[in-house]
């Protein structure tokens, strides 16, 4: 099953085409890793998944991205999009509100009203990003106060809070260190039962711990997409085996 | 004890000098100020009534509050949602947008003769709302408008792109994301401006006097002249046999200040506590 199907997607930011024909098919409860040299447009990919690129101005996609088989290009409901969507950025950007709060607003959004679910929808999803035991007796202190990787799985959660179907993490252990990394590692290895990933990763260690699929970028293309272990042990483009040999990047 | 380098001694004793000379400027002008008007300060001060014989600040006082209420309650909502547009929802260096920033630049740095007299000829006499509260308010909240919009959009956009990312996100729309997400966010700032603001209007008196016009007596309505605590202050001064009284007012107009100042960042606590 795919959840995302990839039609020669073109992007540009103006003038500069960040994006070129990109054709990629997203296998729905796996792990996509996207990786690639700095500016080669993952982040940019990554984003047009859940049209983050519209707040973008100045920017224009062509070519066709199906979720569920149904095109989002054109007059989709982004909203509804980004809730079925949903996004963990790099930097750990927790609201300036109360733990409880951050976690509540997503269901909010979407017309939660009641105290009981709200509750209940908290604890699930903090449960689910393995932080529940962490804050359960500070979810009414802000959450500004939590460590970085504290911050990081609490964003997790709020993406969870909506239900969505896709996880879409922009190198979410970027700024983490190795012991909140290896938690956030093990947490995405348990949301793939339920949730489609994908990830960009600088870290190619990191692809190959948790991810069943790796696309490999390069300005703007996508050079090759396939099975991690298949595509870092016998790549088939030269220009993929120089990247994960460190012979550039 | 550490020894010091020349040069750090230097800048030490410097900044030192600068903020023995700040303090001490400060709190020459306000002892002055009390030591010169608390003597006078006395509950015949405070009557209703002016008279000659009382020299009342009572209707200046309602006067400056009055003013200060009505100008803050016409500006501060304009200039809020002004720069909300702006900031928000307005396309990035659009023409509109740098025309509407050139103007309120412009309209900041005009002097405030400027407006009174602007306020006089327009409210005044072409709306015919004469010497009045509507013509006085209406004149201040012009001139306190760019000040707010400009204040509320620098905290505006000192809110972190990374809080609007997180609620778009989720799937919020941009009117949620406002009004949940960077509103909040921003209000202390929105309030240091609205509290400068507040500043401006309680000492100004060119373009009071212009068009609220300057007469000791309480307002009945708000078509009504009268006059504001720094107007008074001036009229009292003006005619030369009352400096106590004068001074006097000088020593409540500030504790008016303090209050207000108080009042306001009491609110920002509260809102922030929500
Ligand atoms: N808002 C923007 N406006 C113009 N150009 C942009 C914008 N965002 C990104 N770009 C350009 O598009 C290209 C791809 O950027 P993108 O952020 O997708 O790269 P990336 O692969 O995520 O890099 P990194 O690993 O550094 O995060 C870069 O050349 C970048 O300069
Ligand atoms: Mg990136």
């Amino acid at each position: 099953m795919n959840k995302f199907i990839l039609e020669g997607v073109n992007l540009w930011y103006g003038d500069f085409q960040a994006l070129k024909g990109i054709d990629m098919e997203i296998p729905a409860n796996k792990i996509t890793a996207f990786i690639g040299p700095s500016g080669c447009g993952k982040s940019t990919l990554i984003k047009s998944l859940n049209r983050m690129n519209d707040l973008i101005e100045g920017c224009k996609v062509s070519g066709n991205i199906l979720l569920d088989g149904e095109s989002i290009n054109g007059d989709t409901d982004v909203n509804a999009l980004r809730k079925r969507v949903g996004m963990v950025f790099q930097k750990p950007n927790p609201f300036p509100m109360s733990v409880f709060d951050n976690i509540a607003y997503g269901p909010r959004t979407h017309g939660v009203k009641s105290k009981l679910a709200l509750g209940e929808i908290v604890e699930r999803s903090l449960r689910d990003a393995a932080i529940w035991d962490e804050v359960k007796d500070r979810l009414k202190k802000s959450a500004l106060g939590l460590s970085g990787g504290q911050q990081q799985r609490l964003c997790i959660a709020r993406a969870l809070s909506v239900q969505p179907d896709v996880l879409l993490m922009d190198e979410p252990t970027s700024a983490l260190d190795p012991i909140s990394t290896a938690k956030i590692e093990e947490l995405v290895i348990t949301l793939k039962k339920h949730y489609t990933i994908v990830i960009v990763t600088h870290n190619m260690q990191q692809a190959t711990r948790i991810s069943n699929r790796t696309g490999f970028f390069l300005l703007g293309e996508l050079v090759e997409f396939g099975k991690t272990n298949k595509l870092f042990s016998l790549p088939k483009d030269k220009r993929t085996e120089d990247y994960i040999t460190g012979r550039f990047g | 004890m550490k020894r010091r380098k020349p040069r750090d001694l230097v800048l030490f004793l410097l900044t030192w000098v600068c903020v023995g000379v700040t303090a001490l400027v400060l709190l020459t002008v306000v002892g002055y100020i009390l030591f010169n008007g608390v003597p006078y300060i006395r509950p015949s001060l405070f009557a209703w009534e002016y008279t000659a014989q009382n020299k009342s600040l009572m209707p200046a006082l309602v006067g400056t509050l009055m003013i200060v209420g009505l100008a803050l309650a016409l500006a501060v909502p304009l200039g809020v949602f002004s720069a909300i547009y702006l900031v928000e929802y307005a396309r990035r260096g659009s023409r509109f947008v740098k025309v509407v920033r050139l103007t309120t630049e412009t309209l900041a740095g005009i002097p405030s003769i400027v407006y009174g007299l602007f306020g006089f000829i327009f409210f005044g006499v072409f709306l015919g709302w004469g010497l009045s509260l509507m013509s006085g308010s209406f004149t201040v909240s012009i001139m306190i408008l760019p000040l707010i919009m400009r204040t509320t959009e620098e905290s505006l956009k000192s809110v972190p792109d990374t809080y609007r990312e997180g609620s778009f996100g989720l799937g919020a729309g941009r009117l949620r994301t406002v009004a949940r997400i960077v509103l909040p966010a921003a209000i202390p700032g929105i309030l240091a401006g609205i509290i400068l603001a507040t500043g401006r209007i309680v000492g100004e008196t060119a373009a009071i006097i212009f068009t609220l016009g300057n007469v000791a007596r309480m307002p009945n309505h708000l078509f009504d002249t009268g006059r504001t605590l720094s107007a008074h202050m001036y009229a009292l001064a003006n005619e030369g046999t009352h400096a106590g009284e004068a001074h006097a007012t000088a020593a409540v107009l500030l504790l008016v200040v303090i209050i207000l100042n108080a009042v306001s960042s009491k609110i920002a606590r509260i809102i922030k506590a929500n």
